[in-house]
């Protein structure tokens, strides 16, 4: 009865009842939209590279090394050598090695040159590899594979020409020697759903008719001239590890450390993904400090509403003494009203939340690659709700208080 | 005065607001026989509303004794004062009486919240509830009417239904006709008598308007139950 009696009156007074709840209600879908933002961004990072034991680079440093091997953020500042390369790759310890050399672009994707062997070697979530959706593994010279963002963006189907420009956000292009897409990937969340790859000596034919960075003026070599070439690279930009035990990796690791004719770097990637994490962790543990502030706003503003509301029921309050009840229940009835009003407040909290994700999951996934699952609230959601009730609780205790002494003090007589 | 115990009694009673020397009350003797029902007159400004929180225990005099069933009140802790309230005595106020917001039904049975044997006594409790809005010539449909939706003479008719639920042993009702017109008035007394006389409860109303007298046992004025205060040095 109690409990209809507090429904009853929040019912009363519904419209500023409801503008707290809508407070509450915000702050809760924005506290646990940051949260899943960055649990959805912790997670597809982590996903982001699984089953490499050693990223292998020229040396910088390893959170840059994994920012634009892995992640196509950013540029190396060297490449390293083919010599370098076969002569890791023929190091006992390597059980396996795929180069990847970037630098050329289509429209706003990066382009990676790889061998064939990255499609078996390279896997994301937990050892899952990449999968094709339509078309094929790249055969030819001139053949691409694309990542399905890289499909959905462009709008390419395969058999689509594809026209590389030479670096990032350039303008020259190399026309002369145009690409076919011979396959599309399934989407995987990851960087390499905005990569288009080609195969190592299809950037090495591209830069056929380019010396030192510049196209070579007039010259203009056929494409099937250049399939009769030997395209040997002259460098890579860095290259993915597995070894034969992991009991090898930080052996293999301090000697390619320790390279003596060409300064490298190699990385655990778990270990980078871990440091990188941490910089990222500052921005993300004041975002959740800032949400958490927001949460507390709301609850104070009922807290407010709740002091302003005193006044105007002080009569329902000597009614209530005069009925027999104890200043106490006055106290309870309020606080239990507080904890409606944040339950309710986080129930539809937790409703916008779903609904905003339902809208801004395909948005997020496009603009960020950022896939955010739709589950069940988790359990550290439904404790991050309970808590919210229990601080709408405890903060209501203060106008709660209030009333208890205004109630004693009145009695049941109040002649307002 | 009745014979026997009487069922409320105050002996040399002292009350002064807390800060407020000058204003207060002095009873030396009163008391109301059981099933009798007095009529207390008495000008605003003379007390009344004092001696109803005394007599209702929300306030415990400085000195003297208020004894209600054989209790003396300011014996229990504020608590059971509380409850002993819920259990002895049904309220009704001037006007403002019902939670505006709750049904007529859940304001007739809130004071059965508080008090476990007038419940008890009120057996069904919401069938108790409909008959006596029954008896007391409320519209059937109105039991789970909003209390707020109601006129006032009706919300005043609800009041009576939840001070006469459970058949508490004193019912005290403070200018209930006050905001009603004189043809209600005399209608919702009558009401009130004849069920306060079924369940052989006890009526102490507070009025000004001594033309009310004519209904009841006693009529007894403001004035003659207390002493004037002495200003205190």
């Amino acid at each position: 009865m109690i409990l209809r009696l507090a429904l009853g009156s929040l019912m009363a007074r519904a419209l500023t009842v409801g503008m707290t709840i809508l407070a509450i209600a915000l702050s809760v879908a924005l506290f646990l939209g940051v949260e899943k933002v960055r649990t959805g961004a912790k997670a597809s990072f982590a996903d982001t590279i699984s089953g490499t034991d050693l990223i292998i680079g020229a040396r910088s440093g390893s959170v840059q090394l994994l920012l634009y091997s892995v992640f196509r953020i950013g540029n190396a500042t060297n490449n390293m050598t083919w010599e370098s390369y076969l002569d890791i790759a023929a190091r006992p310890e390597v059980d396996w090695i795929v180069p990847i050399s970037l630098g050329d672009s289509h429209r706003q994707f990066r382009v990676m040159g790889t061998t064939k062997a990255f499609f078996e070697r390279y896997k994301y979530r937990a050892g899952q590899s990449l999968a094709v959706d339509q078309g094929a593994i790249m055969d030819d010279l001139f053949d691409a594979v694309i990542g399905a963002d890289v499909a959905t963006a462009l709008n390419y189907k395969v058999g689509d020409p594809i026209v590389v420009a030479h670096g990032l956000a350039s303008f020259i292009e190399h026309a002369d020697q145009p690409f076919r897409v011979s396959g599309i990937l399934e989407k995987t969340g990851t960087p390499v759903d905005r990569t288009v790859i080609v195969s190592l000596e299809a950037i090495e034919a591209i830069h056929v008719d380019w010396q030192s960075g510049a196209k070579v003026p007039g010259q203009s070599t056929a494409a099937d001239t250049i399939r009769q070439m030997t395209l040997e690279p002259k460098a890579v930009t860095s290259a993915l590890v597995g070894v034969n035990s992991r009991l090898q990796v930080f052996g293999l690791q301090r000697a390619i450390n320790e390279y003596p004719s060409e300064p490298l770097l190699a990385i655990l990637p778990g270990v980078a993904l871990q440091e990188l994490w941490q910089i990222v962790g500052i921005a993300e543990t004041a975002l959740v400090a800032v949400s958490g502030m927001v949460v507390v706003t709301a609850l104070i503003g009922m807290m407010a509403t709740i002091f302003s509301s005193l006044n105007e029921r002080r009569r329902e309050m000597a009614i209530f003494r005069a009925m027999g009840a104890r200043p106490r229940v006055i106290l309870s009835l309020l606080v239990l009203e507080a904890a409606l009003m944040a339950a309710i407040g986080a129930v539809i909290g937790l409703g916008l939340l779903y609904a905003g994700l339902v809208v801004a999951q395909p948005l997020v996934d496009a603009a960020f690659g950022l896939w955010l699952p739709i589950d069940p609230p988790s359990l550290r959601e439904v404790w991050v709700l309970l808590a919210v009730i229990a601080a709408g609780a405890i903060v209501s205790l203060i106008p709660a208080f209030r009333a208890y002494r205004m109630s004693l003090a009145d009695g049941m007589m109040v002649r307002i | 005065m009745g014979s026997g115990h009487p069922i409320l009694s105050l002996k040399d009673v002292r009350y002064r607001w807390p800060g407020r020397t000058s204003f207060g009350l002095d009873i030396p003797d009163f008391s109301i026989a059981r099933s009798e029902s007095v009529l207390l007159l008495g000008e605003s400004g003379s007390g009344k509303s004092t001696l109803l929180s005394l007599i209702c225990g929300t306030i415990t005099p400085q000195a003297g004794s208020v004894t209600l069933s054989g209790t003396d009140i300011a014996s229990l802790s504020a608590g059971k004062r509380d409850r002993f309230r819920a259990e002895q005595i049904g309220l009704i106020f001037q006007q403002f009486n019902l939670l505006p917001y709750a049904s007529v039904l859940d304001n007739i049975l809130l004071p059965l919240r508080f008090a476990p044997q007038r419940r008890a006594r009120a057996g069904s409790a919401a069938d108790t509830a409909k008959s006596l809005c029954i008896d007391l010539g409320l519209p059937q449909d109105a039991i789970a009417a909003q209390a707020g939706t109601l006129s006032v003479g009706q919300q005043q008719r609800v009041a009576a239904a939840r001070a006469l639920i459970g058949a508490p042993p004193l019912i005290i009702a403070d200018e209930p006709t006050s905001a009603l017109d004189a043809a209600t008035q005399a209608t919702f007394l009558n009401l009130l008598f004849a069920q306060a006389r079924a369940s052989g409860s006890t009526l102490l109303m507070v009025s000004h308007d001594a033309r009310l007298g004519t209904h009841f046992d006693r009529m007894v004025q403001m004035s003659d139950v207390t002493k004037p205060v002495q200003a205190a040095a």
